[in-house]
């Protein structure tokens, strides 16, 4: 018995399960659950499509499109959009689901709101409300505009700021050389924002606007956002806002829990009652799998639909599968005659080119996925996979190995009966021995 | 584990039974399609408001009564409060239907702050999902043929991409067979599929390819008796493999919730499916497919007796 090597080896396992029970809730509390798990938020819009014009295919998957890659910036995805009939004023309706209802009031303004940017050559109070209101048509709008917006801080004023830049830099040489030494009055959904007046002629088509209410931070790349989404196809407004369970049900959420809980026991058992000792490191390996892949959703903030709860059952599965061929390896060496440890250093080197070989093709198949899976579920299951494929090197090969080779190194059991062999077996090589 | 029987030899029942599930399969659904869910089919979405927190079950015998049973997946509870009830429905109701429901919501809840509101449904999206995931499956099919084509060889590459399109054609004529309902779900069980019979058979590929540099077979029959040894030789642990995944599986579609049932059995039927597959078919294609080189290399008078 080699005890340096047993500590070794025991403080790598102590070393999972310590991190494991300490900070393992915690990071499982922190990833957010998508709608089918956990409920969210619902929103019905009646689409103003141009009379005459009904919603075709192509209009729906503009606006599906738009629609996704709205809900994707407010760092949520997979949304549940559908198309619905009409309301009583013939208008078709969309509905939008999104996971996580803390974001309410930011997903209402985010999917409906178009920020409607205009820039005004004059304005004039309103004798009756005392606001300011713009007169003419406007000069510019947000739809002129590159969706490079961002946010900047003024290199001369210091003053908090959105960088904008026009498609078209002529447009706004135009406007400077019109207005020079004028004011123009920068409109923001109906509010004047600023009425700065024009010291030079532009000609690259870059400027900032600020002022008003954009004096943080937050509120420039707020407002850039909203300008970077781009015009909805078709404006919409909001005709009911409800608040939803999980479609998969919540009681039924708790239920799967508590299942896979006792699979994964059941896993553990199966695993120790074929190999053992070597079954027993597996098993850790298996619990370091799971810290890790939840660890990396919770770090890459990806939200656990059902289909990413099943690439990560596929994850275990191959995970499990990395030990199992070692394993088998290593038995196949000790029939051969080898002594233990000799066959356990053989048999996973045996198994790696097999491991890495079908992982491979699974994470290529996987890749693809995420390229040509669009937003969504498809997208999402491929994402986990691909994490779950990574992880599962780390720990199921690699780290499964350090402690498998580290344990043998310490020569606590010398009888391959531990690492799953049969006894049988065991006794032909005593007597080769 | 020791040689039990020759697989490769058994290889045409094997083809014959995959063969028949699959054109079975082929049947049912030309006759009667796939039970869709409204995730796919347009359809009519109920939704009405209680003075409570939705019951349930109830809920489900009220629609039952009128003889519109729901799904596993159609019930959502909404509002602040979980008194909102949201029903799919895979039809488009008609007015009698609707007058139907709205009778049984008086009766089983007399005190609903609301009349029911009905809805129809487009499946638009959820269908443009299932056409991704479609698209994403055979371009992943595409570029794993090149990349066993490159690993392996040729063969290996459609062996083991027929061998997957296998899997997925058992899952879907399963559900043609058995009229177990197709809903969104079913998309994320058909990935996984897909993902764990490649890898499945990878491993059993890699076995064969390893035996083939050491034994170096000059004949169909040494090439058989290679494959049939390496078939053996990991059939511990495709055995033991399966078994773990299927052990979650399992356990999942007996305990876990009722609305995943589909996505569960699905996955147990591909699971099965894809281990059974990389021995069974996808390995005794590529003998088949191999030792047509043989044949022609050794020329006619070989061929007879090597002939079944």
């Amino acid at each position: 018995m080699k005890w340096g090597r047993l500590l070794a080896f025991l403080v790598m396992v102590a070393a999972v399960l310590g991190l494991t029970v300490s900070t393992g809730p915690k990071i499982w509390k922190s990833i957010p659950l998508g709608l089918d798990l956990k409920g969210g938020v619902d929103l019905l819009y009646a689409v103003d499509t141009p009379k005459g014009h009904p919603l075709d295919s192509t209009g729906k998957a503009a606006l599906v499109r738009a629609i996704e890659m709205r809900v994707n910036s407010l760092g949520v995805s997979s949304p549940i959009i559908q198309l619905e009939g009409r309301n009583q004023l013939g208008q078709d309706q969309i509905r939008v689901e999104v996971a996580g209802v803390k974001n309410q009031q930011e997903a209402v303004n985010v999917i409906g709101a178009t920020a409607q940017l205009a820039i005004y050559g004059s304005a004039k109070i309103d004798p009756k409300t005392g606001k300011i209101v713009p007169v003419g048509p406007p000069l510019a709008t947000g739809a002129d505009l590159k969706s490079n917006a961002h946010w900047v801080v003024d290199q001369q004023t210091g003053q908090n700021a959105v960088a904008i830049e026009f498609k078209n830099a002529s447009l706004w040489t135009s406007i400077t050389k019109r207005y020079l030494q004028k004011p123009i009055y920068v409109f923001l959904n109906g509010q004047l924002l600023t009425n700065p007046v024009v010291e030079q002629v532009m000609y690259t088509g870059q400027s900032e606007i600020s002022g008003g209410n954009l004096n943080t931070p937050q509120a420039c790349m707020d407002l850039a956002n909203e300008l970077n989404a781009g015009a909805l196809p078709y404006p919409l407004t909001l005709e009911s806002e409800t608040s939803v369970g999980p479609t998969l049900g919540a009681a039924s959420l708790q239920r799967t829990l508590l299942a896979g809980v006792i699979a994964v026991v059941l896993i553990f058992a199966f695993m120790m009652a074929a190999y053992r000792m070597a079954g027993l490191i597996a098993d850790v390996a298996l619990v370091a799998y799971g810290y890790l892949t939840l660890l990396t959703f919770a770090g890459l903030h990806v939200v656990l639909t059902l289909s990413g709860l099943a690439a990560l059952i596929l994850g275990v599965g191959i995970a499990v599968d990395a030990n199992i061929i070692t394993y088998e390896r290593i038995k196949d060496e000790v029939r051969n005659g080898r002594s233990l440890r000799s066959a356990v250093r053989i048999g996973n080197k045996n198994a790696f080119r097999t491991i890495v070989d079908s992982n491979a093709t699974t994470f290529i198949a996987g890749l693809i996925m995420y390229i040509f899976g669009g937003e969504g579920d498809v997208r999402g299951f491929a994402v986990a996979l691909m994490v779950s494929i990574i992880v599962s090197l780390l720990t199921a090969v690699l780290f499964a190995r350090a402690m498998l080779l580290t344990f043998t190194a310490a020569q606590a059991v010398k009888n391959p009966w531990w690492y799953g062999a049969p006894r049988g077996v065991v006794k032909s090589r005593e007597a080769k021995v | 584990m020791k040689p039990r029987f020759d697989i490769i030899r058994a290889s045409r029942w094997f083809f014959l039974l995959s063969g028949a599930i699959t054109v079975a399969g082929f049947v049912v659904f030309a006759l009667f399609g796939f039970n869709l869910s409204t995730d796919f089919k347009s359809g009519s979405e109920v939704q009405f408001e209680l003075n409570q927190r939705v019951p349930e079950a109830r809920v489900r015998q009220m629609f039952a009564s009128i003889g519109l049973p729901l799904g596993d997946t159609s019930l959502t509870v909404g509002g602040i409060q979980q008194n909102v009830v949201m029903v799919t429905l895979p039809e488009q109701l008609t007015a009698k239907q609707i007058s139907e429901i709205q009778a049984a919501e008086h009766r089983f809840f007399p005190d609903a702050k609301q009349d029911i509101q009905v809805n129809s449904v487009d499946p638009f999206v959820a269908q443009q999902t299932a056409r991704k995931a479609v698209y994403a499956v055979l371009a992943a099919a595409a570029c794993i043929v090149v990349y066993i084509a490159i690993r392996f060889e040729f063969r290996f590459a459609i062996s083991g991409i027929i061998a997957l399109l296998h899997d997925a054609f058992i899952v879907l004529a399963a559900f043609a067979l058995l009229r177990r309902q197709v809903d969104l779900t079913f998309v994320a069980a058909l990935l996984t599929i897909v993902g764990y019979s490649i890898n499945d058979t990878i491993v059993i590929f890699d076995r064969i390819r390893e035996n083939l540099k050491l034994e170096k077979p000059d004949t169909v029959e040494e090439l058989r008796s290679v494959v049939n040894k390496s078939l053996w030789q990991v059939m511990n642990r495709s055995i033991r493999t399966v078994l773990t995944v299927l052990i979650a599986a399992v356990i999942l579609y007996f305990f876990g919730g009722i609305s995943i049932r589909n996505f569960t059995f699905a996955l147990m039927i591909g699971l099965v499916s894809g281990a059974y597959s990389s021995i069974f078919i996808a390995s005794p294609l590529w003998v088949a497919w191999r030792s047509r080189s043989f044949k022609k290399a050794d020329g006619g008078d070989q061929a007879a007796p090597m002939a079944e």
